[in-house]
């Protein structure tokens, strides 16, 4: 059996599944000490299921809790950085567009070397130990030992970043570094900030994840427990320990995961309608699509593997206004059980319509007896047409497609939605998330820029699969069930040899899951 | 005169990626670099033509590669001053300010760069008056001024000079230069006088820029219609609102060429709107029938946002408005034509200016 958990910032939420089958979950407000919610949402699923605690195979935790502190600048670690490249790239420094309030916290101790490497592998200077060494000898002075390295073009060839890291360990011995080819893609800045970000989360993720053991060491839960990343995979406690930015935005994944769990459906759109905004994302092999553009943190622009979601502002809490009709954004958020019509309050907003249209029996329904039929038609029309719309952005082809309805919002749908071949609104679908979580597999990555000129391009994307492969079973992946989800080739304009950037991503089962 | 200081420059990029139409790099890294730049070296005089003396010698700065490469290995800085400083010394006369080559994400921003870095004013103009894709296609090429001499450099701190016969020869040149460099470099080119600049450049582009950005920000913050403010602030038509379905890209000679389809909605539904592009958005077929073409711009934007979509933006999905922008008049001269218009990429219609086809509406 396996425990899923999702830690958000409102709920905890916890799901027991035996093979596919929810046995219990449960809902709990998340402590200010995540450990301690964690503890609650496992002593509530163990309980109401009764089962024994050595039946458990594996704990999968998915948190916002390294999002949350880089946003709130809390328990952030100073960090430097070295960048090898020079004499390319000195005019812009690392963290150069960083929020000033978390640059000053994270320290600004950025450093040039030389080293890198061109888009198609030649060096751009050589590498110079001593120079490193230097710059290693200054980071120890200034009392810092996490440590960010990045050089150009590395997801081309890292060799030059591996080789620093083991000088400033010869310098640093206790050095907490993090290499930007081991967590980002193509595009300098962006990786660099994942690197140093990475880096400066480390001391928290070390707290929080033996606080995760703790927690499961109390209810004596003995089975290895993982923690879920952005791109739906999990990974153990050991490497999350080592990567806590991997877990950025694991919560919209974990739910859009769930909701391709419960319904079945490996290729569908979801549709995950909460108080204020709806999100919608697109299930590919049942993962979600990666946004191709970048994702800034807490001000912080990052080219992470981020699920590719569009928000609207459409929830159970949007504002309506009658004349001329407009459905949200503006939303009365967590205050709808105050505010709301149907709950004694005096606004008039989505869940009163729902309600008054005869689709859900919420809260005092007579409250909404006199609103105007024709009103409410509108409404649900208006928002109906609002969801069909941001489906269509996100679809791939005009083949219509099933759309699956996850999240607290659900009943705003009531409709049709033009473009969908059916509507699915599972069972379970408020703990979506921690069943995406209980069910995660592992997955490797390879995103390069191969010249075609001297590779065939069957030989590049045979290359580009071997690497995702072998990334995913280093990730602790059966060697026999990985399989390639996701291949991408994008031709490179302006640049003569046919140089393709191939991204490859690679998923299997957990070893003994 | 007037400054270029650090607050500008968000409206100025987003205003040069609509006169980008679809190509021009991806503004983030020249915008970064340009706001460093003032940071540390103090805001930038830009000048109108007229303000110039009739001999002060103007040199455009620009960066040529492929914007994913700058993505991951940025300028060093010293590389555009290198190319910069270098026409000068070549020339043996004194450069009294820098400009923009081309309205686009990235070329527009990185002339400010140079000219904090130098302390030289920058001129309000440039020789498109949108993008392209080669060197030869600027209004100077159309008033017999040379490309060379022509500087590029790279971080290293080499700096390769040449002098051509014809622009066209620089841009086969400069191309494999450029790989060589590592798929970028910084240059200098079409060093002229203000006198001689009255004449070929097209004036404005700057202001304009930075006009367009500015409208797009404050119609964004009202909920007003963006693709109608742009489409009034630059004076152009709307001539279709769609979907964009399929699309087709390939890699020929180094350029990203590809067709998007887009299916008409609102009031063009029925229609549909095949969109051509090669690293710029280049021509429009409605139904078949060419509607617009180069040298004419199409502004391909985002229906609800007005944000513009880059060729490599653009996406099943998306609903988009276009917008038909009429060239400067350079363009429509033979001469102008016979370097940009239809037939040299490949089109087998004649040019027919906007305003003819929806200038009635």
């Amino acid at each position: 059996m396996r425990i899923g958990i999702d830690v958000g910032g409102t709920n905890t939420d916890a799901v027991l599944m035996d093979g596919t089958a929810v046995v219990s979950s449960t809902k709990t407000p998340t402590t200010a000490n995540v450990s301690e919610g964690i503890a609650r949402a496992l002593r509530d699923v163990i309980a109401d299921s009764g089962i024994n605690t050595e039946t458990i195979d594996g704990v999968m935790i998915g948190t916002t809790h390294f999002t949350n502190a880089v946003v709130e600048r809390k328990h952030l670690t100073p960090t430097a950085c070295i960048r090898l490249g020079l004499p390319a790239t000195v005019c812009l420094p690392p963290m150069v567009d960083w929020p000033l309030d978390l640059r000053d916290i994270v320290g600004g101790n950025a450093h040039l070397a030389h080293g890198g490497h061109e888009f198609d592998g030649r060096e751009i200077s050589a590498f110079e130990p001593d120079e490193v060494r230097d710059i290693a000898e200054k980071i120890k002075a200034a009392g810092l030992n996490a440590i960010a390295i990045s050089s150009v073009f590395s997801p081309v060839n890292s060799t030059f970043e591996e080789q620093s890291a083991e000088i400033v360990r010869s310098v640093i011995p206790n050095a907490n570094i993090t290499l930007s080819s081991e967590i980002g893609r193509i595009g300098l800045l962006e990786r660099e900030n994942a690197a140093i970000m990475n880096s400066c989360l480390r001391q928290l993720a070390a707290r929080t994840v033996d606080g995760f053991k703790a927690a499961l060491d109390e209810l004596q839960i003995a089975s290895p427990f993982y923690i879920s990343q952005n791109d739906g995979t999990l990974m153990n406690a050991d490497f999350a320990k080592e990567y806590p930015v991997l877990t950025f935005a694991s919560g919209p994944t974990n739910s859009m995961r769930g909701a391709a769990f419960l319904s079945g459906l490996k290729d569908a759109i979801v549709v995950d309608v909460g108080g204020t905004t709806t999100d919608i994302g697109v299930l590919q092999h049942g993962f979600p699509r990666v946004a191709a553009l970048a994702v800034e943190i807490g001000g912080v622009r990052t080219n992470f593997r981020m699920p590719d979601t569009y928000s609207i502002g459409l929830g159970g809490g949007s504002l309506i206004q009658e004349d001329p009709l407009k459905v949200g954004p503006r939303s009365v958020g967590y205050e709808l059980t105050e505010k709301a019509l149907v709950f004694g309050g005096d606004v008039l907003t989505t869940t009163d319509v729902i309600v008054a249209g005869g689709g859900e029996d919420i809260g005092n329904k007579h409250a909404v007896s006199g609103l105007d039929a024709g009103l409410v038609t509108a409404v649900q029309a208006r928002i109906m047409e609002m969801i069909a719309i941001a489906v269509d952005r996100m679809k791939t082809s005009a083949t219509p497609v099933p759309v699956i309805v996850v999240g607290g919002g659900s009943i705003l749908v009531t409709g049709e939605i033009e473009g969908a071949s059916e509507i699915i609104k599972p069972d379970h679908f408020p703990v979506a998330n921690a069943i995406g979580a209980a069910i995660a597999q592992v997955g490797g990555e390879c995103d390069r820029i191969f010249s075609l000129a001297e590779l065939s391009r069957d030989e590049a994307l045979d290359q580009a699969k071997q690497e995702a492969s072998d990334r995913a079973i280093n990730a602790g992946a059966a060697a026999e069930s990985v399989d390639i989800v996701d291949v991408e080739e994008v031709p490179l304009a302006y640049l003569p040899g046919n140089a393709t950037r191939i991204m490859v991503k690679a998923v299997g089962d957990l070893v003994g899951a | 005169m007037r400054i270029i200081d650090e607050t500008v420059l968000e409206d100025l990029a987003l205003g040069a990626a609509v006169l980008g139409t679809g190509g021009g790099g991806d503004p983030y890294i020249g915008k970064l670099m340009a706001r460093q730049a003032i940071s540390d070296f103090g805001p930038v005089e830009l000048y109108t033509l007229d303000e110039l003396d009739d001999d002060d010698l103007v040199v455009p700065t620009a960066m040529m590669g492929a914007p994913t490469v700058m993505v991951e290995k940025m300028p060093n800085g010293d590389d555009i001053v290198n190319a910069f400083l270098s026409v000068g010394k070549y020339i043996g006369k004194p450069v009294k300010a820098t400009m923009s080559i081309e309205a686009g994400g990235l070329n527009s921003v990185v002339p400010i760069y140079c000219a904090a870095r130098l302390g030289v004013p920058m001129v309000d103009c440039d020789g498109m008056g949108r993008a392209f894709p080669e060197i030869q296609m600027v209004t100077h090429t159309i008033h017999g001024i040379s490309s060379t001499p022509f500087a590029m450099s790279d971080e290293r701190g080499n700096t390769v000079l040449m002098e051509t016969v014809s622009n066209l020869w620089t841009e086969t040149f400069a191309r494999s230069v450029t790989v060589n460099m590592g798929a970028m470099a910084m240059i200098a080119l079409y060093a002229a006088t203000a006198a001689d600049l009255r004449e070929a450049a097209i004036p404005g582009t700057i202001t304009l820029a930075e006009e367009i950005g500015k409208v797009v920000r404050r119609a964004r913050l009202e909920e007003d219609n963006p693709v109608e403010t742009i489409r009034a602030a630059v004076g152009g038509y709307l001539i279709f609102r769609g979907k964009i379905g399929d699309v087709e890209r390939r890699t020929e000679a180094g350029f990203a060429k590809g067709d998007a389809m887009i299916d008409g909605i609102d009031e063009y539904a029925g229609q549909s709107l095949q969109l051509s592009f090669q690293n710029e958005h280049l021509a429009a077929r409605i139904d078949g029938d060419f509607r617009v073409t180069v040298p004419d711009l199409l502004a391909v934007l985002d229906v609800d946002t007005g944000e513009p979509i880059t060729t490599e933006g653009l996406r099943y999905g998306f609903r988009v408005a276009i917008i038909a922008i009429p060239c400067a008049d350079k363009w429509r001269t033979p001469k102008g034509l016979e370097i940009v218009g239809p037939a040299y990429f490949g089109y087998d219609t004649d040019y027919v200016p906007v305003e003819q086809r929806y200038g009635g509406s």
